[in-house]
Order: structure tokens, then C-alpha cells, then sequence
């Protein structure tokens, strides 16, 4: 058995991380889980960073760079969320619902 | 001052005056009509002056206007003069002839409440007048022929509260057009012809032109302008109206001076004129028709100044067929001058006449005049006696000229055209006569009648003396002016007995016809269509109607089934279909609109990767 990992299944892993939050996004109706799936997506981007760090080495040690960037991502994630979580109560005040596909007064 | 300074400012000071006048001195008309006539007066000083030996012959700087291109073969139009016989004698009959309507209109027009405006007009078509005398190329000829145009307009429309005077200035000036885009056509044929449109150097070139039948049609289109500004046939019609416009105002330039311009455009290319043939022919034609055609309408007119109008379209008949004529241009000039003096003469007279009469223009509604008027009756007799050429008289004189030129050259129709229209000219100028001022006052207006103030009557005499003796060579020869009549030989041949007869005729028919009569005794078919003008103007009107018709319903019919659906529908159309395309996109549902923003994002990927 193949003990060791390579680059590639760290992307596939991420890929299909990315590929369910999109579908999560597209698909469920309320506003938290697509919320939710929005994240996912975003982990998804910060394991593809770490995977390149860590298989990105020059005399063996990893590249650093990648790691320092995704304390930056997950502080920036945070924040956002807090503003998206803001304005998901705004709108819920606003429309008494937290189902999506009832905000439509903009349709033709 | 030399001959330069002194002939630039001939041209400029009317203009300057008409500036002043119409930008600042509009609510002084005392100062306004007094500034006019002064400019006036100065005028006719210069032009006396230019016509002394000493300045005969200086030189004049050219103003460069228009240069297309560079060295010997460029384009030049440069407003310059031409001081020679030709021009200084109509000089000195346009600024004659300007200065007494002025004077005679400071007291005409004194009532009027667009008395500064008249003057300005008046000051504008002196410019405008002397502009087209100097002119020594065809394009500045042009461009003051079209500022006489705009002069008239002014003018006539001068009372331009009355529909028949706004219709009438816009008669006059839309038929003077018709002739000037001949006139223009005519203009750039002799330059492609003669490579010039300088008259000096057009009459040297024209022996050379080899293409004789472009000449011709050249010289005919020329003619054309002198058809519409000295109203001719077919383009007569709009002179009787300009009868609307103040009396002073029919003088100056529907008498005396702007109507005479074709004839002495004509003269200015008289060596074109005999280098086609052909030309010739026809201007000698129209311009005898048009003689006997007004004739015969003046014989039946009622309104005194129409008669005038119809006598100055006859006899602009008979300056331009002498212009045709061989030799006659001298002849033409000539009547042009001595024609002047009277048919001025004639409308001031009658303009003093309306005016003492409370502003009636009828003839039947005039009469007994002569106790009343002594001194407007005596000069209007003068001037009748030289209208229809009594012997002796300076239109006796220059109508001889005429006909025998015709006859000498052989010109057989138009000469016993122009003896029958110098019997008809007798018969309705006495007619006039002797409705208007002999026997007793037939209306209240016409009992009240008193003689006009010196301002008006001292011009009617100057007019008087000049009318009779203009001829003579103690006026004539000083200002050099006047053409080369035999004057003082008095042929006994059959021109002059032949005329003599007709005046006698004539003048006797009338007399007997209307003496002591209160109203037209002459009523039949013929004398109803003279009386209606023939019905020219009708017929135009209906011509008019019908082009205008069938011009309208093809425009309408492009613009229903060609243009409403290209232009207008296919448009609306596209746009609202493209509209409807896109509006499905918005469906408002947020998660449609996240995949839209997937799907692009992967196609944007895929373009830049792949």
C-alpha cells in the first residue's frame, strides 16, 4: 500500500470540496446553508493553498509563504462572515423568510 | 482726394449711413431721413466730380476678396471699379435720380411711423445700386444684383402690416431669383468659356471662344437675370405688385434705376451679346412682346400707379430690345437715361397727386386737377409730352433712336412692334391724363386737393426740365453721359413720320374716347382680359398649384411605404425584440444569478487557459 500522499489528491480532495459547496450555493434554499456552502467553498481554496505550500519545497523544508497567506484568508473569511451574517438578519427583517426563492420581486 | 478715395466712398457711405441708421438712430426720424439725403447729396457731388476730366481716368485699388490657389493662374475676385462711360453715366442718373426721391420722401413719408426704417432702406439700395454700376466682374455684379434684390424686398414690403405688400415683396423677390439662377448658370459658363470674369478681359477673350453654341446658351442664361430684375415676360409679373410699396419708393427703383439694371447689365456685356446670334435674336424678341403685351394691359388698368408700372414694363421692352439690336445698344442706353428722368417724373407726380388726394389711387376717382395742382399738373404733362415721345422731347429723341436702329438692322417685326406700341403708349398716358387731371373732381378726396409743399414740388420740376431737355447736348455732352443719338439732325424719314402718326392717333383716340367721361366707356372681351391682366398671374398660380400637387404626393407616398417602415418601424422593431430576448434573463430568483456568475467564471477560465 502506498503510504505516501502526493499533490494530486490533496487537489482532488479540494476540488470536490469546491464543487459541492458551488452546488450547495446553487441548490438549497435557505439563506444560512447556502451561507454555509459559501464557506466550504472557501475552505476548499485554503486547502489547495496549503497542499502547493507543503509539496512546494526547496531544501527540505516547505514553502512558507502559502501558510502565512491563509492566516491572512481565514482572518478576511471571518470578517466577511460577520458582514454576511448582517446583512442576512437585514434581509430577514426585511422579508419575514429566510427562503431564497421567495425574494424574487425583482423578476420581470 | 483722388479718383480712388472718392469712388470708395461713393460705394460705402449709404451703407455706412443704413448701418447707423437701423443700429442706433432709429427713434430720431427727422435725423435718420436727414442723414439719408445728405449721403445722397454727397453721392451725387462725387459723381459729378468722377465725371470731370481730371478724374476721369485715375486709377482705382482693387479690394482682394476670394483667391483659390497661387501665381498667374489663380482664381481672383477682387471688389473692384470700373469708371468708364458707361458706368459714370448711370452714376450720375442713379445718384440724380436717388437724391430727388429723397428729398420728394421727406415729405411723403413724414407721417409714417417706419419713417427711420424707410431711409435705411433707401440708403441700402443706393449702395446696392452703385455697387452693380461699378462692378467691373461678373461676381460682384452678382452679389449687388442680389443685394437690389434684398433692397426691394425691403422696400416694397415696407408697410408690411398690409398682406398685399408682404405678398408682393415676396412675389418680387422669389421671381427675381427665378432670372438670378440663370443668371448664375450664365455667370459660370462665360468663366468656363473665357477663363475669366472680369468684363475686360471677357471681351477681349471672346473672339477666341470656338465653341459658338456654348455661347449662345451662355449669353441666353445671362439674359435670363435681366429677364427677372427688369421684368420681362414670362417673369413681369411681380412689377404691377411692387405698386404696393410708397410712391417715392416705385420711382427710384421700379422706374428709374433697378429695373434699368438688366438693360445695363446687358450693355456691359454688349460684346457678348453680338458675338452670339442666336442670343440676340431672342432678347430682341422677348423684349418686344413684353413692350406690346404690357401695352395692351395698361390700356384698361384704373389704379394710377399700375399704369405707370405697365408703361415702365413696356418701355424696359424697348431698352432691351435694343440691346439685341445691332448698334442699338447705344440707343437702349440712352432711352434708359432720358426714361429715367420721366417715368421718375411720372411716379412723383403721381405720388404727389395720391397724397393730396387722402392716398386714393383711382383714376376715376380723381379729376379737375388742374386748377388745383398748377404746378404737379404742368410737370406731369412734361412728363407724359416725353413718355410718348412728342417731338422734341428727350423721349422723342431716344424712342426715334430706337426704332431706327431696329430698322437699320433689318429687324423688320420687332420694328413694327415697336410702332404699335408707340401708338398704345399715347392712347393710355393720355388716357391717364385726362381721367385723372382734366375735367371735374369726381370725389370728395379729389375736391380737397391742394398743392403740394416745395420739398415735393421742386424735385417734380427739376424732373420736368431734365425730362425735356435731357436730351440736348448742353446737358447731354458735359456729363458725356448720354448715348451717340443724332440729336440735332432731325431725319424726316419713315420712322419718324410712321411714330408721328401713332402719337397723333393715339393720343387723339384717347382723347375723344375720354374726354369729360366719370367712367370706363370701353367694355368688351378684349378690354375685360386687358383689364384682368391677361390672367397670368392666374395661370402661374395654377402651374404652381399643380406641381406642387403631384411634387407633394410623391414625397408622401416615399415617405408612407419607404421610409415610415425602413426608418421608423424596423428599428422600433429590432429594439423591442431584443428587449423581450433579454428581459427573460432577469428572473430575480438569487440562486439563477449566482449560476449565471459560475458559468461565466468557468468560461472565462477555459478562454484563458485553453
Amino acid at each position: 500500500m502506498e503510504a505516501t500522499l502526493t499533490l494530486n489528491d490533496f487537489l482532488l480532495i479540494s476540488g470536490i470540496l469546491f464543487s459541492v459547496g458551488l452546488l450547495g450555493v446553487l441548490i438549497r434554499r435557505n439563506i444560512i446553508v447556502i451561507f454555509m456552502c459559501l464557506e466550504l467553498m472557501l475552505s476548499a481554496a485554503n486547502l489547495t493553498l496549503v497542499a502547493f505550500s507543503r509539496f512546494d519545497t526547496g531544501n527540505g523544508h516547505p514553502n512558507y509563504h502559502g501558510q502565512v497567506l491563509l492566516f491572512f484568508i481565514i482572518t478576511v473569511s471571518a470578517a466577511e462572515v460577520a458582514v454576511g451574517l448582517a446583512v442576512m438578519v437585514a434581509l430577514f427583517r426585511s422579508r419575514k423568510t429566510t427562503d431564497v426563492s421567495q425574494i424574487n420581486s425583482m423578476k420581470f | 482726394m483722388d479718383t480712388n478715395c472718392l469712388a470708395w466712398i461713393l460705394l460705402l457711405l449709404p451703407i455706412v449711413v443704413a448701418g447707423a441708421i437701423m443700429l442706433g438712430l432709429k427713434r430720431w426720424p427727422q435725423l435718420s431721413a436727414l442723414l439719408a439725403t445728405g449721403s445722397a447729396l454727397i453721392t451725387l457731388v462725387i459723381a459729378l466730380t468722377l465725371a470731370c476730366p481730371e478724374y476721369r481716368d485715375g486709377s482705382i485699388k482693387s479690394f482682394p476678396w476670394i483667391q483659390l490657389g497661387e501665381g498667374q493662374d489663380a482664381f481672383r475676385v477682387n471688389i473692384g471699379f470700373n469708371l468708364d462711360l458707361l458706368s459714370r453715366g448711370m452714376l450720375l442718373i442713379v445718384t440724380a435720380i436717388g437724391f430727388l426721391v429723397h428729398l420728394f420722401s421727406l415729405e411723403y413719408m413724414k407721417d409714417d411711423n417706419g419713417q427711420s426704417r424707410y431711409f435705411a432702406g433707401l440708403a441700402l439700395f443706393m449702395f446696392s445700386m452703385t455697387g452693380i454700376v461699378l462692378a467691373d466682374n461678373f461676381v460682384m455684379m452678382f452679389i449687388f444684383w442680389e443685394l437690389v434684390g434684398v433692397s426691394s424686398y425691403i422696400l416694397i414690403g415696407h408697410w408690411y402690416q398690409k398682406d398685399a405688400a408682404a405678398d408682393a415683396a415676396k412675389k418680387a423677390f422669389l421671381t427675381n431669383r427665378v432670372g438670378d439662377v440663370g443668371f448664375m448658370i450664365g455667370i459660370l459658363l462665360v468663366w468656363v468659356l473665357t477663363k475669366s470674369i472680369y468684363f475686360h478681359e471677357i471681351e477681349a477673350a471672346v473672339g477666341g471662344v470656338a465653341n459658338r453654341h456654348l455661347l449662345d446658351v451662355a449669353v441666353l442664361c445671362i439674359f435670363c437675370g435681366a429677364i427677372g430684375k427688369s421684368a420681362q415676360l414670362p417673369l413681369h409679373v411681380w412689377l404691377p405688385d411692387a405698386m404696393e410699396g410708397p410712391t417715392p419708393v416705385s420711382a427710384l427703383i421700379h422706374a428709374a434705376t433697378m429695373v434699368a439694371a438688366g438693360v445695363f447689365m446687358l450693355a456691359r456685356i454688349s460684346v457678348l451679346i453680338t458675338a452670339s446670334g442666336m442670343a440676340a435674336e431672342v432678347i430682341v424678341w422677348i423684349g418686344a412682346i413684353t413692350a406690346l403685351f404690357s401695352a395692351l394691359i395698361a390700356l384698361q388698368q384704373n389704379d394710377i400707379k399700375r399704369i405707370l408700372a405697365y408703361s415702365t414694363l413696356s418701355q424696359l421692352g424697348y431698352m432691351i430690345m435694343a440691346q439685341g439690336i445691332d448698334n442699338g445698344g447705344d440707343a437702349g442706353m440712352f432711352n434708359l437715361y432720358t426714361h429715367a428722368f420721366f417715368k421718375a417724373l411720372l411716379f412723383l407726380g403721381a405720388g404727389a397727386v395720391i397724397l393730396a388726394c387722402h392716398h386714393e389711387q383711382d383714376i376715376w376717382k380723381m379729376g379737375g386737377l388742374r386748377r388745383k395742382m398748377p404746378i404737379t399738373f404742368y410737370s406731369f404733362f412734361l412728363g407724359t409730352a416725353a413718355l410718348i415721345a412728342v417731338p422734341f422731347t428727350s423721349g422723342f429723341w431716344s424712342k426715334e433712336a430706337i426704332l431706327d436702329a431696329a430698322h437699320h438692322a433689318g429687324q423688320t417685326g420687332p420694328y413694327w412692334i415697336g410702332l404699335i406700341v408707340a401708338l398704345l403708349t399715347p392712347f393710355y398716358m393720355t388716357r391717364l391724363f385726362v381721367v385723372a387731371f382734366l375735367g371735374k373732381s369726381r370725389s370728395g378726396d379729389a375736391k380737397d386737393a391742394v398743392e403740394v409743399k416745395a420739398v415735393m414740388w421742386v424735385p417734380l420740376v427739376i424732373l420736368a426740365f431734365m425730362a425735356v431737355f435731357s436730351a440736348y447736348g448742353l446737358i447731354a455732352n458735359p456729363l458725356q453721359a448720354l448715348g451717340h443719338a443724332e440729336l440735332d439732325h432731325f431725319h424726316l424719314n419713315q420712322t419718324s413720320l410712321l411714330s408721328l402718326c401713332g402719337l397723333i392717333v393715339g393720343a387723339g383716340l384717347a382723347f375723344w374716347l375720354y374726354q369729360g367721361k366719370s367712367e370706363e366707356p370701353l367694355n368688351g372681351a378684349f378690354f375685360k382680359l386687358s383689364r384682368n391682366k391677361f390672367y397670368v398671374d392666374e395661370m402661374y398660380a395654377h402651374l404652381i398649384g399643380i406641381i406642387q400637387d403631384d411634387f407633394a404626393a410623391l414625397i408622401a407616398f416615399l415617405d408612407r411605404y419607404v421610409l415610415q417602415p425602413v426608418l421608423v418601424r424596423l428599428p422600433a422593431f429590432t429594439s423591442m425584440a431584443v428587449g423581450n430576448l433579454l428581459r427573460r434573463f432577469q428572473v430575480g430568483n438569487l440562486q439563477i444569478y449566482a449560476l449565471y456568475m459560475s458559468a461565466a467564471a468557468v468560461l472565462l477560465i477555459l478562454f484563458f487557459i485553453f
